[in-house]
């Protein structure tokens, strides 16, 4: 499809929209156009304001100056019914479903066919099921919510607007946890939504996406839109560029590097998930300092728990877990007194505490110790110069160091963590989607990061959902799967279909890896 | 065209549910366990002694009357996302309330109304704390608990009577044995509660307000964007609540026919103990609190029979420890509503 500006009434207009949060302008007068039909693309850096521009049109925020129009004519924005009422779906970067309710139930939550107050559910499970063939999203309208993979529950989230007969759909960030395959059906579902006459709105970080599915592409910097081009002008470059105001570096450069010795050694472990089922069983597999081992594999698969376990904070029900010559039991304090750096994968819950300031949130890992504590007193002084320094060298987009971590966006909540663990003197670094909802600058800069931790001769352990992550930083590949390391590869040698296969059980089929076995760990887990 | 793939992964359904007519019924096979135990006690010792065992079963559903109904009080509030530990309060001031008014008056409908009233306004401003305070929800609680007792104790004056609460038998049902003095041959508060049992479960996973008391409970921020109006509920479902915790109050004065300072005597957190053990669903509640009536029936008529040469104390013991046993083996399996005690905040 070949938009033109001049195609008719835009489906939505934004003129001159202003936000501002207490020591930041969030959205300086910014202008946006989507077409029926029309795919765009918001691109920007972290804290750029895409989030703030979406909410005001979907109502959660009302803007400060500047109007939006739909279809002509002037919203007046109050809360989101309004906008759901107009035929504007949203899909938040955090879902919104209710996790022990069924598909269905999400799906007619608020808008809900009664008869005297009775849900008919099967009314309901059938015009879901309706729904979903139409639009070619498969669920299943009984399935409860919370037993689903994160793919699908984003597809209850798009049938939830529809549901609602969006016309005009947002999409904040969706592919952020979406695996490359679920990421692919979830393009190949917005082309179809567009050419049914939907349009669009697509915020993402990867590049790659925008050049795939959408038509034009608007960017922002620092609250201000530098722009729209058309998608078939840009090239990856020229949108990074336009993003970050400077060039990028998209690939990264990695020095040669002979390993050390082994610093991380996992031995048939074995680990309960929180439904008690052994989701990790019998993975081995070892880290040598100045390497670092990318695992790869679906979501679901045990990496979590083998990140947890090996971090000390879910306890090992078999085999081992040993970081230098420490076997590790529980205790997450003493693993890091080992020298061990965690991100973790949910930055939300685990990793920041929300209502803490940036400055207490920089050190919670060792507030308890000098310089930030002498016998006990806590020194602020310290405290303080610890987060400027942090903040400056990595970079977070923050109005303060007083600032609360709840109130940044997604991709400088990663950076404060990022910050603060790497900044160790460390001997291993966990890195669990270390780069998950980043923007592209700031990937460039955290990839660097680890890599410069590697050259330091710290043992990486590198978790990623992003197989061009995987290939790009490690040094050995291991892939999961089902809870065990079924290959270790060397990426050199490897192809991304390869690894592809394996993630998805397919060396298991004929007995033998269908990649090779890397020559480094001669007793690393090979097939078995 | 679009992959049509079917889900990656389908993880297993979890056990024990099952389609009805009345939705999901998750069977607590631990509770069931403990019941039909007490089924076959109750038959061999009826057997034995006929009457005594019949007085007990009697009993069990007639002390467990007040326990669901305060229960389903906290179940909808926690469902909603608030934890009302309250009750107890909410009880006493019922049940002085609705004592003075039926005294006063002579009448009987208006007593109850004026407890459900009472308790209500309580619940109401349990909610004003927890959505417009933010305040913490257990302090909020407390507080009710503390202004029940006292202004309860303060201006109640001895010497009142109220006409007492009626018995209703089921004509042609209450002659059955053991069955029948059991379950049809009590006062109007105790059906009220097996009613209110159903009632409960249907509004909650049959109707939309059940459907949207429970996204409310559960993440209130997802029912808000679709254009739930959380503080509303919170606000409406506590007041409900609040009746049955009314009900719950009224129920003691039922047997008792007379207020007594403090004559709750902790079973508005026994309530609390059998919501939780309840898994906070209705027929849950309802197993538990006769769980707990049983005991409380064995325990008084050990007590008043003297069976045995120990201090009565340590029979009245028996519920408690029940309790405080029940809450350390059920609390570590049960999974509260995710947004219980939780102030929301509008973003
Ligand atoms: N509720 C809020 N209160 C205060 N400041 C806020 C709030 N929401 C956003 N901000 C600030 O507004 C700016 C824009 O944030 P926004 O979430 O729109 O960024 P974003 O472009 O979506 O970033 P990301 O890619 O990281 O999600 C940031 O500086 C952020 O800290
Ligand atoms: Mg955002």
């Amino acid at each position: 499809m070949t938009p033109t500006e001049s195609s008719g009434t835009p489906l939505i207009e934004a003129r001159g929209l202003t936000k501002r949060f207490p020591g930041v302008v969030a959205n300086d007068r910014v202008d946006l156009v989507v077409h029926p039909g029309e795919i765009l693309g918001l691109l920007g850096e972290n804290g750029a304001g895409k989030s703030t521009l979406v909410k005001m049109i979907f109502g959660i925020y009302q803007p400060d100056e500047g109007q939006i129009f739909l279809r002509g004519e002037e919203m007046t924005a109050d809360g989101p019914g309004q906008a759901i009422a107009r035929g504007i779906g949203m899909v938040h970067q955090h879902f919104q479903l209710v996790p022990p309710l069924t598909v269905a139930e999400n799906i007619v939550l608020g808008a809900e066919t009664t008869r005297g107050g009775f849900l008919n559910r099967r009314a309901a499970e059938d015009e879901v099921r309706e729904l979903s063939q139409r639009f070619g999203l498969i669920v299943e309208p009984s399935d409860v919510v919370e037993d689903l993979p994160v793919g699908i529950q984003q597809r209850v989230e798009i049938l939830k607007a529809l549901y609602r007969g969006a016309e005009l759909l947002i999409l904040d960030e969706p592919t952020a946890v979406l695996t490359p395959q679920e990421t692919d059906e979830l393009l190949g579902i917005m082309r179809d939504l567009a050419s049914s006459g939907v349009g669009i709105i697509f915020i993402t970080h990867k590049l790659r996406e925008v050049l795939a599915v959408t038509d034009r592409v608007t960017v922002l910097r620092r609250g201000k839109s530098v722009g729209s081009v058309d998608t078939a002008d840009a090239t990856t470059e020229s949108l990074a560029e336009l993003m970050v105001g400077r060039s990028v570096v998209l690939q990264v450069e990695k020095s040669a590097r002979e390993p050390g010795e082994v610093v991380l050694a996992v031995d048939g472990l074995q680990v309960r998930d929180d439904r008690r089922q052994m989701s990790v069983d019998g993975a081995t597999l070892q880290v040598r300092s100045g390497e670092i081992v990318g695992v790869a594999g679906v979501e679901g698969n045990g990496q979590r728990e083998l990140v947890e376990a090996i971090t000390g904070i879910r306890s090992i029900v078999g085999g081992s877990v040993t970081i230098g010559d420490h076997r590790v039991a529980g205790h997450p304090r003493r693993v890091r007194d080992l020298g061990v750096a965690y991100i973790p994968e949910d930055r939300e819950r685990d990793g920041l505490v929300g209502n803490y300031s940036i400055a207490d949130n920089m050190v919670l890992t060792d507030y308890h110790r000098p310089p930030f504590a002498n016998t006990g007193i806590r020194r602020f002084d310290a405290v303080d110069a610890n987060a400027t320094e942090l903040v400056e060298r990595f970079d977070v987009r923050t109005p303060s160091i007083e600032t609360t971590v709840g109130s940044l966006s997604g991709g400088n909540k990663q950076k404060v963590i990022v910050a603060r663990e790497l900044s160790h003197d460390n001997k291993l670094v966990v890195a669990s989607q270390p780069t998950r909802g980043v923007d592209v600058g700031s990937i460039e800069f955290i990839h660097e990061q680890l890599i410069a931790s590697r050259d330091e001769g710290d043992a990486v352990l590198l978790v990623s959902a992003e197989l061009d992550e995987i290939f790009s930083l490690s040094d050995r590949i291991a892939v999961i799967y089902e809870g065990e390391i079924v290959a270790m590869l060397d990426p050199e040698t490897t192809t991304r279909e390869e690894v592809g296969l394996l993630m998805a059980g397919g060396g298991e089929s004929d007995g033998e890896s269908n990649g090779q076995v890397a020559g480094l760990g001669a007793d690393g887990a090979a097939v078995d | 065209m679009t992959t049509t793939s079917p889900a990656p992964t389908s993880p297993a359904s979890a056990p024990g549910s099952a389609r009805s007519l009345l939705g999901r019924v998750r069977v607590d096979y631990r509770i069931l366990a403990g019941l039909a135990v007490i089924a076959v006690a109750m038959i061999i010792a009826y057997q034995w002694d006929s009457q005594q065992t019949t007085a007990v079963a009697a009993r069990t559903i007639r002390e467990a009357a007040p326990l669901i109904l305060a229960a389903l009080c906290g179940l909808i509030g926690e469902r909603s996302g608030i934890i009302n530990i309250g009750i107890e309060g909410q009880m006493l001031l019922a049940a002085f309330v609705g004592f003075m008014v039926a005294s006063s008056s002579g009448n009987l409908i208006l007593g109850v109304m004026g407890g459900m009233a009472a308790a209500s306004v309580a619940g109401l401003f349990l909610a004003w704390t927890a959505v417009a305070l933010k305040m913490d929800q257990i302090i909020a609680g407390t507080i009710i608990n503390i202004f029940g007792l006292g202004v309860t104790s303060f201006l109640y004056v001895q010497g009142r009577t109220m006409p007492s609460v009626p018995n209703w038998p089921i004509p042609g049902l209450d002659e059955l044995p053991l069955i029948g003095s059991m379950l049809f041959s009590h006062g109007p508060l105790t059906y009220a509660a097996l009613v209110a049992v159903v009632v409960v479960h249907v509004a909650l996973f049959q109707t939309r307000w059940g459907l949207r008391t429970r996204a409310v409970g559960e993440h209130p921020s997802a029912a808000d964007t679709v254009g739930v109006r959380v503080y509303f509920v919170r606000y409406r479902n506590l007041a409900i609540a609040g009746m049955l915790a009314g009900l719950a109050g009224f129920a003691l004065l039922q047997s008792a026919s007379v207020f007594n300072r403090g004559m709750t005597n902790g079973k508005g957190f026994i309530a609390l103990a059998v919501m939780i053990f309840g898994r906070y669903r209705p027929f849950g509640v309802l197993s538990a609190a006769v769980l707990f009536g049983f005991f409380n029936a064995l325990q008084a008529q050990l007590q008043f029979r003297q069976a045995f040469d120990i201090p009565p104390q340590f029979f009245g013991m028996i519920p408690f420890v029940f309790t405080i046993a029940v809450l350390a083996i059920a609390g570590l399996r049960t999974r509260p509503p995710a947004a219980i005690g939780q102030p929301y905040e509008k973003e």
